[in-house]
């Protein structure tokens, strides 16, 4: 018996090893793959025209330009539009399930705001389309909203879940002994939880504003179908952008293989990666930091 | 993307049972626009139905792969919603591949405003101005002090590129909002007072009635001066008064014999004109008919 259970650990442990060391393998793999293809482009297209160009239109009449600006800054200005939304709604969401709710109203919400998450991004492009879009134009005055704040608007619902779901797990973790000792030297619910509670949870937040912003990051069909995707340098909230994620949706489809056009949206693609990559670690030491702070 | 992955389902049926009657069965591959692979597919479906040993084969990816394949010898007819350009024709010389149009459908596209927009008509040039970005606000027509607010495709749409070449004749504006599809276009324009945009007229005719308190279709003139045609109105694509059509092409490699030859005469005669319409997309004109005939039937015409 004792030789079967160690052997089953064995097995499991080298199981996992191998897993891990497989995503890692892909990981890399998908950035090689990026980087291959991507660096092709420059054969026909400038690096300076490239990484410095604000227009970017590949099928052009005429002569087609590659600037990646404009889709770098559209991609931060919706993404950066949703956490401004997302993250102090989602972490007051996530402190009132913890902290406050009660059980009767816990029990509703935490599997609505889990559902929330499973809606398909086409659905929520389409809600939009229909229903976002217009009410920004009515509120705003406009002629239409199909611009980078209905783009914000959306991925913010759409990133909710996830920093909701990550927060509350993690001001959860703060041991009850925390909030003991404040409450004994006379602190409202209020001040213990904002001067107590969040910080010590905060590692944990910091990687749910993460993991959402992330999500925000990649996300694709909701912006290609709400954003208008105009190739005109945004000016702000107001007017259409056109994503990186959704440049390389639209375009890559029907785009010749081994084209510049083709090998530019991988380099498109790797500077994606290269992107969420800094943004993975830099919540990763943000929350490292934070966590020696508290120990 | 649903509509992508529609386009590459391959339609092939083996009729293996038939090889009792001593009868070979007749393949015939179609690959191509992926405007027309709907309308195709369709035709093939009908065409089979009638004549059990035939089998066809339909597949999209545009209309360049078709052209290519057919200039590869890789199909029997390569579907286009455009012509052929000057470079493929010189392709097929150098491999003595003889190309042939046959046009078995017409394709318009319909200019859509808000039904709140004052204007009732464009002229062709107006249109480009408007779609190039020279003209911004609808005041410079004679409409409201509004922006103009342009609605179109995206850039991996045959719609994008046609109307690009046939209109602009230079690059779209670039404030020019690219959509995913044509309902979204028109989803769009009902809602926005200063929208512009251009839509298939196989996706207004099937809609009309319920589009036309929301949205409007513009009459378009061919010169600034001549008289404006509306494209809802058959005789004026068939007649070519309105000017933004686009014809349908079979393309195939010489003269045709056999059900290759009976086929494409299907899809020109009424039967298959009938299949064109149901598809959303204009038939020919009698002077088209007659001239895909004059391509196709030289062997008949002799007998």
């Amino acid at each position: 018996m004792k030789i079967n259970v160690y052997l089953a650990d064995r097995l499991a442990s080298i199981l996992f090893q191998v897993a891990g060391w497989l995503s890692v393998a892909i990981l890399f793999g998908i950035f090689a793959l990026l980087l291959f293809n991507g660096v092709k482009a420059f054969a026909h297209v400038q690096p300076s025209e490239f990484f410095l160009g604000t227009i970017w239109n590949p099928a052009a009449y005429d002569r087609p330009q590659y600037g990646i600006i404009s889709l770098i800054f559209s991609t931060l200005l919706i993404t950066s539009g949703a956490m401004l939304i997302a993250v102090p709604l989602g972490i007051g969401t996530a402190a009132y399930l913890a902290e406050m709710a009660p059980a009767s109203v816990y029990r509703f919400l935490k599997p609505a705001i889990e559902l929330f998450a499973g809606i398909p991004s086409v659905a929520v492009g389409f809600i939009g389309i229909t229903v976002v879009a217009p009410a920004i134009a009515r509120i705003f005055g406009l002629n239409n909203g199909l611009n980078a704040l209905n783009g914000s608007l959306l991925l913010a619902i759409m990133a909710l879940p996830t920093i909701i779901t990550v927060s509350e797990d993690a001001i959860r973790a703060v041991p009850t002994t925390f909030r003991e000792a404040s409450f004994a030297l006379g602190a409202s619910p209020w001040v213990t939880l904002r001067r107590v509670t969040l910080p010590a949870a905060l590692s944990g937040i910091l990687a749910a504003v993460m993991l959402g912003f992330g999500r925000a990051l990649g996300e694709t069909m909701t912006v290609l179908m709400a954003t208008g995707n105009a190739l005109a340098f945004p000016n702000g909230f107001f007017d259409p952008v056109r994503t990186m994620t959704a440049a390389i949706a639209i375009e890559l489809g029907e785009t010749a293989r081994d084209t510049t056009h083709y090998y530019a949206l991988f380099a498109v693609g790797a500077v994606l990666f290269v992107i969420s990559l800094v943004v993975n670690v830099l919540s990763e030491r943000l929350a490292r930091r934070f966590r020696y702070k508290n120990e | 993307m649903a509509k992508k992955h529609f386009l590459y389902i391959v339609l092939i049926i083996n009729f293996l049972s038939c090889r009792e009657n001593d009868n070979t069965v007749e393949n015939i591959l179609i690959k191509g626009s992926d405007t027309e692979v709907n309308v195709a597919l369709a035709l093939a479906e009908h065409y089979m139905e009638k004549e059990p040993l035939v089998s066809i084969a339909v597949t999209g990816g545009g209309s360049g792969t078709g052209i290519a394949a057919l200039l590869s010898g890789k199909t029997n007819i390569a579907n286009a919603s455009r012509p052929m350009n000057a470079e493929e024709y010189h392709l097929a010389t150098s491999r003595s591949i003889h190309p042939k149009p046959i046009i078995f459908g017409l394709d318009a596209l319909a200019i859509v405003t808000h039904a709140s927009n004052p204007l009732d008509s464009l002229s062709l040039a107006d249109l480009g101005r408007i779609f190039r970005g020279e003209i911004t606000t609808w005041a410079e027509l004679g409409g409201p002090e509004k922006p103009v607010s342009l609605y179109g495709r995206q850039s991996n749409s045959g719609t994008f590129l046609y109307f690009r070449d046939r209109v602009l004749a230079a690059d779209y504006a670039a404030s020019l909002k690219q959509m995913n599809g044509t309902a979204q276009i028109v989803e769009a324009i009902a809602t926005d007072p200063a929208g512009i945009g251009y839509v298939g007229i196989g996706y207004l005719s099937e809609q009309e009635r319920k589009l036309t308190t929301s949205i409007k279709v513009l009459k378009i003139s061919s010169l600034s001066n001549s008289r404006a045609f509306s494209p809802l109105i058959y005789t004026n694509i068939s007649s070519g008064k309105y000017p933004i059509i686009r014809p349908l092409y079979q393309y195939i490699n010489g003269q045709p014999h056999g059900r290759l030859l009976d086929f494409l005469l299907f899809t020109i005669g009424e039967e298959g004109q009938g299949i064109v319409r149901k598809s959303g997309y204009y038939p020919i004109s009698e002077s088209q008919y007659a001239e895909n005939l004059k391509l196709l039937d030289s062997e008949m015409a002799i007998k």
